[in-house]
Parts: C-alpha cells; sequence; structure tokens
C-alpha cells in the first residue's frame, strides 16, 4: 500500500487537474463559425464524438448544441457531418 | 535474526532491494550490473520475493517503466551502468523533476569509446545536474545499507527525490565479502510502507508535467534544490537511526578517517578509497599528519561537512577517478565551489585525476603520490594545481 504525504514546505509539484477554460475563453481565437442546420441533423453523434475540444453535445429531441465560448472553429464537425447539417460561416464578432 | 553471509557487491544490493520490498522492477542486462536483477528475478521466482519483473528492451524503457509504477503508487527498483544509464539519462530527469521516490544501482563502467569494462567514475558523476540524490559505497557492506536507507532517503516528505547508489564494477561487484543482513521484522518496522506527495493511478484525473509557464517551471525546479538542501539532514538522521538499529553507523555525508588535527587531508569517493587509507595508514606510521575523507554523498554536495573538516588544513588533495574533458575533476570543481562560500583564504588544493578507465591504484601508489604531494607543499608550493597522472607498470 501507498501512502499520499504533501510535500514539506509547500513545494509546487508538476501536476494539473482538468478544469473548464483553464486557458481562459478560447472561443475568441475563432475565425470561423459552426452553424448547425437541425432540420438535417440525423443525430449520428460524429460532430460530438470528433469534436477535439468536447464542445459539442446531440440530444435527439434538442439537436445540436455548440458551446461558443470555447469553440475555436477548427471545421471538423462541418467535415465530418454526412449531412452537411454544419457549415462554417465567417465569425464577424460581438 | 540478523545474519551475515558471503555476498559480491551485486549481491548485496540485491539483498537489499529484497528487504525493501518492492513492487516493481525494471531493467535491462549490462555487465558489470547483470548479477543485480539476475538474482532479483531468482527471488521473484522462487516466491521469496513477491514483486513483478518488467523485462523491457532497453535502459530507457527500464527506468521508463519504473518511473510509471512508481507515480502510480508502487515501490520500484531498477539497476544500470555506464552506456545503459547514458541511455536512460532523459527519464532520470523525468523521475527527480516529478519528484517521485525511487532507488537505482549504478555499478560503474567506464564510458565507451573503446570498448571498456574497468570501472572509473565517469558514468556516475555524469549524472550530477539530474536531480537525483547520489550515494557511493566503498564496500559490500556498504553498498547494501546506502541501498536500504536510499528507499527511506527518498520517500522522506521533506526529500521526495529518486536516489542512485554507485558502487565500482568488479572491484566490488564481483567480488565477496561478509555482509551482515539484518532482521526482516526490524527492517519492516523501520522503513515502513511507501509514502509518495501524489499518485496517478486513474482514480482522479490528473496530468504529470503539463505545459507550465517559466516561473511556475521555476519554482517547482527551486523545490527540488531546497529538497536537496533537507534532505542533508534526512541523510544525517537516516544514518544515525540505521546505526542504533542494526549497528552501523557511517558519519552522514562524509566518512572521515584519522582527520582530527590533520595538516593534510586527502580526498576521494568510492571503493579506491580503500587503497587511499591503507596509504595514509603507513604514511601516519611514517609520522605524517595526514588523514582521509571519503565522499559518501555526491549531490548533495556536503560541503558544510567537508569545511568543518578542512578549515584547519594546509593542503587538501583531491582525488579523482573522473575527468571533465577540458577541464578536471568533478569532485575537485564541487569542492573548491563550496569552500570558497566560506573563506578567502583557501588551503592548498591539489586536484591529482587517476584511475580512469580502470587502470589500477594501488595502496602504494596512493603512497608515492601523497609524499610527492606533502613534499611540495611543505617547500612552498604557493597555490594548487591539476594533474591527470596515469599509473604505468
Amino acid at each position: 500500500m501507498v501512502k499520499i504525504k504533501e510535500p514539506e514546505n509547500n513545494v509546487k509539484l508538476p501536476l494539473s487537474r482538468p478544469i473548464i477554460g483553464v486557458a481562459g475563453k478560447t472561443g475568441l481565437w475563432r475565425t470561423m463559425r459552426p452553424i448547425v442546420n437541425n432540420e438535417k441533423c440525423t443525430s449520428c453523434f460524429q460532430c460530438e464524438i470528433y469534436c477535439p475540444v468536447n464542445v459539442i453535445r446531440v440530444e435527439p429531441k434538442l439537436g445540436v448544441t455548440i458551446d461558443y465560448d470555447y469553440c475555436k472553429g477548427c471545421g471538423i464537425c462541418e467535415d465530418v457531418c454526412p449531412r452537411s447539417a454544419i457549415i462554417m460561416i465567417p465569425e464577424i464578432g460581438e | 535474526m540478523s545474519k551475515k553471509i558471503a555476498l559480491t557487491g551485486n549481491y548485496a544490493i540485491a539483498y537489499a532491494v529484497k528487504l525493501a520490498k518492492p513492487d516493481v522492477i525494471a531493467a535491462y542486462p549490462i555487465t558489470p550490473q547483470s548479477p543485480i536483477v539476475e538474482k532479483l528475478a531468482e527471488m521473484i521466482e522462487s516466491g521469496e520475493l513477491k514483486a513483478s519483473m518488467i523485462r523491457v528492451e532497453s535502459e530507457h524503457s527500464a527506468l521508463a517503466a519504473c518511473f510509471g509504477a512508481a507515480v502510480a503508487g508502487a515501490r520500484v527498483f531498477t539497476a544500470t551502468s555506464s552506456q545503459g544509464l547514458l541511455y536512460m539519462h532523459e527519464v532520470v530527469h523525468w523521475a527527480s523533476r516529478a519528484r517521485i521516490p525511487m532507488v537505482m544501482a549504478v555499478v560503474s563502467r567506464t564510458i565507451n569509446t573503446p570498448w571498456n569494462i574497468w570501472p572509473d567514475h565517469s558514468d556516475f558523476v555524469d549524472q550530477r545536474d539530474t536531480g537525483w540524490i547520489m550515494a557511493y559505497a566503498m564496500d559490500n557492506q556498504e553498498a547494501f545499507d546506502l541501498t536500504l536507507q536510499a528507499f527511506k532517503i527518498s520517500e522522506d516528505p521533506s526529500v521526495y527525490l529518486p536516489v542512485m547508489v554507485g558502487i565500482e564494477g568488479f572491484i566490488l561487484s564481483h567480488t565477496a565479502m561478509p555482509v551482515e543482513i539484518p532482521d526482516e521484522k526490524l527492517v519492516d518496522d523501520w522503513l515502513g510502507e511507501r509514502t509518495q506527495p501524489y499518485v496517478i493511478d486513474g482514480l482522479e484525473p490528473k496530468g504529470l508535467g503539463p505545459l507550465t509557464l517559466p516561473e511556475d517551471t521555476e519554482d517547482i525546479f527551486y523545490g527540488i534544490q531546497l529538497a536537496m538542501e533537507n534532505s542533508k539532514r534526512v541523510i544525517k538522521s537516516v544514518d544515525s537511526e540505521y546505526g542504533k538499529l542494526f549497528g552501523r553507523e557511517y558519519g552522514g555525508l562524509i566518512s572521515c578517517y584519522y582527520c582530527n588535527n590533520a595538516k593534510y587531508i586527502a580526498i576521494a569517493l568510492g571503493s579506491w578509497t580503500g587503497d587511499l587509507i591503507e596509504a595514509v595508514n603507513t604514511l601516519r606510521e611514517e609520522g605524517y599528519p595526514i588523514g582521509v575523507i571519503r565522499v559518501r554523498f555526491y549531490r548533495p554536495f556536503p560541503r558544510e561537512d567537508l569545511w568543518e573538516v578542512l578549515r584547519g588544513a594546509k593542503g587538501v588533495f583531491v582525488f579523482d577517478r573522473a575527468i571533465s574533458f577540458g577541464a578536471w575533476g568533478p569532485l575537485f570543481t564541487d569542492l573548491v565551489a563550496g569552500l570558497i562560500q566560506y573563506t578567502n583564504k583557501l588551503p592548498i588544493i591539489v586536484n591529482i585525476v587517476a584511475g580512469i578507465a580502470g587502470v589500477h591504484v594501488s595502496a602504494e601508489d596512493f603512497h608515492n603520490m601523497l609524499l610527492s604531494l606533502i613534499n611540495r607543499v611543505e617547500s612552498g608550493l604557493e597555490h594548487g594545481y591539476f594533474d591527470w597522472v596515469r599509473i604505468r607498470r
């Protein structure tokens, strides 16, 4: 068995724990915005599975939602959507 | 009950590891280290030792496997020599910078090329900037004791650094002497269960070594420097409590011999200090006031302890069995850098590099060198110097 004991003198350790937005609102980096046409969506979950930053949720009844606070606009969701239900449009800012 | 058996340096280390009850051992064979892990494999096979032996394809993987297991909470051990140690060098840094306790034996062997299996200290001292605590034994009993103590020191919460224990290949690794093995129950009670600062075992999501900004990274490294300072106290207290429990105390970071009232002090590391001590015995009989300091811990460097002994010395002779090409011996560099923090009037300090590539240096060789050094200082040598003495028969 192993005992966990903090090191003395409050020294820093090279560890990180996952939290949302550790690098700030990364959605600000976006130049292209994914837009969903829920009429075309068949809830195949490909966009949710492939999203590299885990900001897409597919709810069969509600359709696709994207958290634009952290979506960087990479366009992978558009690429993998078999129904072209996601398109990328230029970001025009707030 | 403790018992005394004849063991080679390699087997002495294996028996110490067995008593520390590691969970995981990973190693790759290399002369002259191989008998350590061969013995441990035999112990696992016969059921004497309940540990997992991970067979890997390289030393880089050996230490990486130990590191991963240790991060997950296992007590681990590995051993290597020379090229193997150089090959695992990247992971050597990983372990200390991640503050993960572990123990590794280094059975010194000259670095290639040319191919050479005889011992000098060049592979060991090459690791000096890695953040590992570095101990070096003089005989097989000390190799045993240091290996067992290494687990205790490494897992101390004011230290949390990996520890390497060095011995010279063949001179210790393949020659036997009686070694006392302490009582298992007594060792269990003293060493206790493994302690470490964190585990990554899948129960809580954690990242080890993520991208970290310069200031935070510097703080993490500063913690290693603090831990090195703390470890001096821990090494001494472990040495003295081990002495009380098991009967052998070595003097902490350094071991002194005839140092009281010595006008001259010779300094060395490792088993060739035995020959140096024999030479000093003769010189004492001949009336020369000379003593020996054996450096047992090369990191943390014992500058306080050295200064205490050397502050009154007239001449200091540092014998290095390693060379920093283009400069001089590493022990000499550290000694001078350590002493100038206490004084602007150093004694005469001479650095002799010898025994490189396993060239034998006998007690008689030491006697001749020391006699000529004493004579030079007595006849008015004004400052120290460095010399690489190549002994030929």
